[in-house]
């Protein structure tokens, strides 16, 4: 039943999109495809911080083996695209799972270093090999449009469609994933470790299964913003990029899918945003570069502090049902303290 | 031979640098159990200032003395102002919260000193030093670099270990709830423990920024490679925060010596997991196996 709600929310949001992307230029169409590739990878990542209750600073990094893997097969086999699409999501998630493993022992913000230094340290990989992956200048990834649709439609147009079509599908599956037995496995493992372990959950099997989804959203996600842009190359997957898909989840509401969207739609539109502002107000040379940023930090800590729990929390609180459902516990990045002998003592008296 | 001394020394000397950022997590993580992303932005600002104070005074060391305590003054201000009210709520909304602070202070120094890169100079001569003919492959100012960190880490232990005021940082880090009970200001502590942060930050910004010029991003990757130094050595640990840094400074000197310094970072993740991989809480976290 919930495959099929969902599947019918999916398919109206669908038409909407289409009818939209038909009556916006060019330009925005662009910024739609670009949104629905970031809504792709933050979607996994909500997934991994607000349900499993682990961190990930380097799904950049993740995206980035997407989009290399998407862009190797497309160039050299020729693959259609969406089997480029299926393969870029497998190959990250291989990668998601191999890091996974490595890192299931891990947790708050020793996760949070060894994916920091992931996301900085693997891109570098790409100068290093330039013969396979391009160097700076990287690899072409451009696409076109399909015969079928006509010489005149515009290219852009299509770029929204392929990529709105990909968020949506990959926002079935999470939201199917969420509500099935893992998630609620993973709900469990987040609230409390040893209580799922107790209650015969194999935690670090959980752990790292949501890595590995989370990895091959992010792989999805960089494969179609790799042909959103065009192309690959090392200087986009910097540590910026994935800092902001952590904050694209953590502003948009974490464990919330539709907090995904928000969160993606203030990465992509807030700073274009900020800087048509400033140069509207007749800002210039160093002034008119650094105001957005700096306008866009004060962003992230003002809804950061007016809205812990994110937008869709905000949201929810505003308009609706007095639910309790605000903030998302998260007690998995508070490293637990070791109960002292004193207090495990206390305990068994207790008990017993 | 030769090389691997100046390799080792030359390590220890950078190696200081990510202990110096190291040591400024780890006082935050302990005290607040927030990991300040926005370390490496505070230290860029505040080696603006003695970047200001130095072009238009000349003297070195009131530049350097400056940006140290607006380094104090700056951790300060930011703990009362935007990381306090995120207490109590989802440790994410603090990661943000720092991240949007490291966002707008390089942005702020953009605006006012713009993107340019500058040249910082250094207190004392490059020239590299030999001893009995030999080359160390370390100069006077590497030298400065290391003591003046293990001089403030040196002065941070004393601190902890012989004042009232140590005292309280340690309980507050420890137990709040029971330094509280106790009497003990928590939120001043907490503010303190900011602000000798900001020091710290400050210290390592002003000793690396004559190698890397200075510019809005300048301090971007020495704070990854400190954060994965305190993570190496443990997020709880001082100690481990200095060991950590000076082993990575090292690790990545040989490696970039010998093996080419195009994939510094790679091993610098290696290192990271294999650490990780035999201690998941650093080197000189307390011990705690977890009971599952």
């Amino acid at each position: 039943m919930t495959l099929l709600r969902h599947l019918a929310i999916a398919i109206i949001v669908a038409l909407v999109l289409a009818g939209v992307s038909i009556q916006l230029g060019g330009y925005r169409d662009y910024q739609m495809a670009e949104v629905a590739a970031y809504v792709t990878a933050v979607a996994g990542l909500t997934l991994l911080l607000g349900l499993s209750g682990q961190i990930s600073v380097g799904n950049g990094a993740f995206m980035a083996v997407g989009s290399y893997g998407g862009a190797l097969l497309m160039l050299h086999l020729n693959w259609p695209l969406e089997f480029v699409f299926l393969a870029a999501t497998v190959i990250a998630a291989a990668g998601g799972a191999v890091f996974g493993i490595a890192a299931a022992r891990l947790r708050g913000p020793y996760l949070a270093g060894a994916t920091l230094m992931l996301a900085v340290a693997l891109p570098t990989l790409a100068d290093q090999y330039a013969g396979v992956f391009g160097g700076d200048q990287g690899l072409s990834t451009s696409i076109t449009t399909p015969a079928f649709l006509g010489a005149t439609f515009p290219p852009t147009r299509w770029l929204a469609w392929v990529t709105c079509a990909c968020a949506l599908i990959t926002l079935v599956l999470l939201a199917n994933l969420g509500r099935s037995r893992i998630g609620r496995s993973w709900r469990a493992v987040r609230d409390d470790e040893v209580a799922a372990a107790l209650s015969g959950l194999n935690v670090a099997r959980l752990q790292i299964l949501a890595f590995v989804v989370s990895a091959a959203c992010a792989g999805l996600g960089g494969v179609l913003l790799a042909v959103v842009t065009g192309i690959v190359a090392p200087g986009a997957y910097t540590l910026t990029l994935s800092i902001g898909l952590l904050t694209a989840a953590v502003v948009g509401g974490l464990g919330s899918l539709l907090g995904a969207v928000w969160g993606s739609l203030v990465l992509v539109l807030v700073p274009t945003y900020l800087t048509n502002v400033a140069a509207s107000h007749g800002l210039s040379g160093a002034a008119s570069s650094s105001v957005p940023i700096a306008a866009y930090g004060v962003v992230l800590i003002v809804v950061m502090l007016a809205f812990p729990a994110g937008i869709q929390g905000g949201l929810r609180r505003l308009f609706g049902p007095a639910a309790p459902a605000a903030a998302v516990p998260f007690n998995a990045l508070r490293r637990r303290r070791p109960a002292t002998e004193h207090e495990e003592e206390g305990l068994h008296e207790k008990t017993t | 031979m030769q090389e691997f001394l100046e390799f080792t020394l030359g390590g220890i000397a950078i190696g200081m640098i990510y202990a110096a950022i190291a040591l400024s997590l780890v006082l935050i993580w302990r005290g607040t159990r927030v990991l300040n992303y926005s370390q490496g932005g505070m230290a860029m600002f505040t080696t603006y200032v003695a970047w200001v104070v130095i072009s238009h005074t000349g003297n070195y060391w009131l530049g350097f003395v400056l940006a140290l305590a607006s380094g104090l003054v700056l951790g300060a201000i930011l703990e009362r102002t935007v990381v306090r009210p995120t207490e109590g709520k989802s440790p994410l909304n603090s990661v943000i919260v720092t991240i949007g602070l490291l966002i707008f202070l390089e942005g702020l120094a953009g605006i006012i000193y713009g993107g340019q890169y500058r040249s910082f100079p250094v207190a004392f001569s490059l020239k590299g030093l030999k001893l009995g003919g030999v080359a160390l492959g370390i100069s006077t100012s590497d030298l400065f670099t290391a003591g003046a960190v293990l001089a403030a880490a040196l002065a941070l232990a004393l601190v902890f270990r012989y004042t009232a005021v140590g005292l309280r940082l340690r309980a507050t880090a420890f137990r709040p709830d029971v330094a509280r009970l106790l009497g003990v200001r928590i939120g001043r502590v907490l503010t303190l423990g900011w602000a000798l942060a900001g020091l710290f930050g400050a210290l390592a910004g002003v000793l690396v920024t004559p190698t890397t010029f200075l510019y809005p991003n300048s301090m971007d990757s020495i704070f990854v490679l400190g954060f994965t130094a305190a993570v190496i050595g443990g997020l709880d640990s001082p100690v481990g925060a200095v060991t950590g840094g000076v082993l990575l400074g090292v690790v990545l000197s040989y490696a970039g010596g010998y093996l080419g310094s195009d994939l510094v970072l790679v091993y610098g993740l290696v290192v990271l997991a294999l650490v990780l991989m035999v201690r998941p809480t650093g080197l000189f976290s307390a011990a705690a196996a977890r009971r599952v």
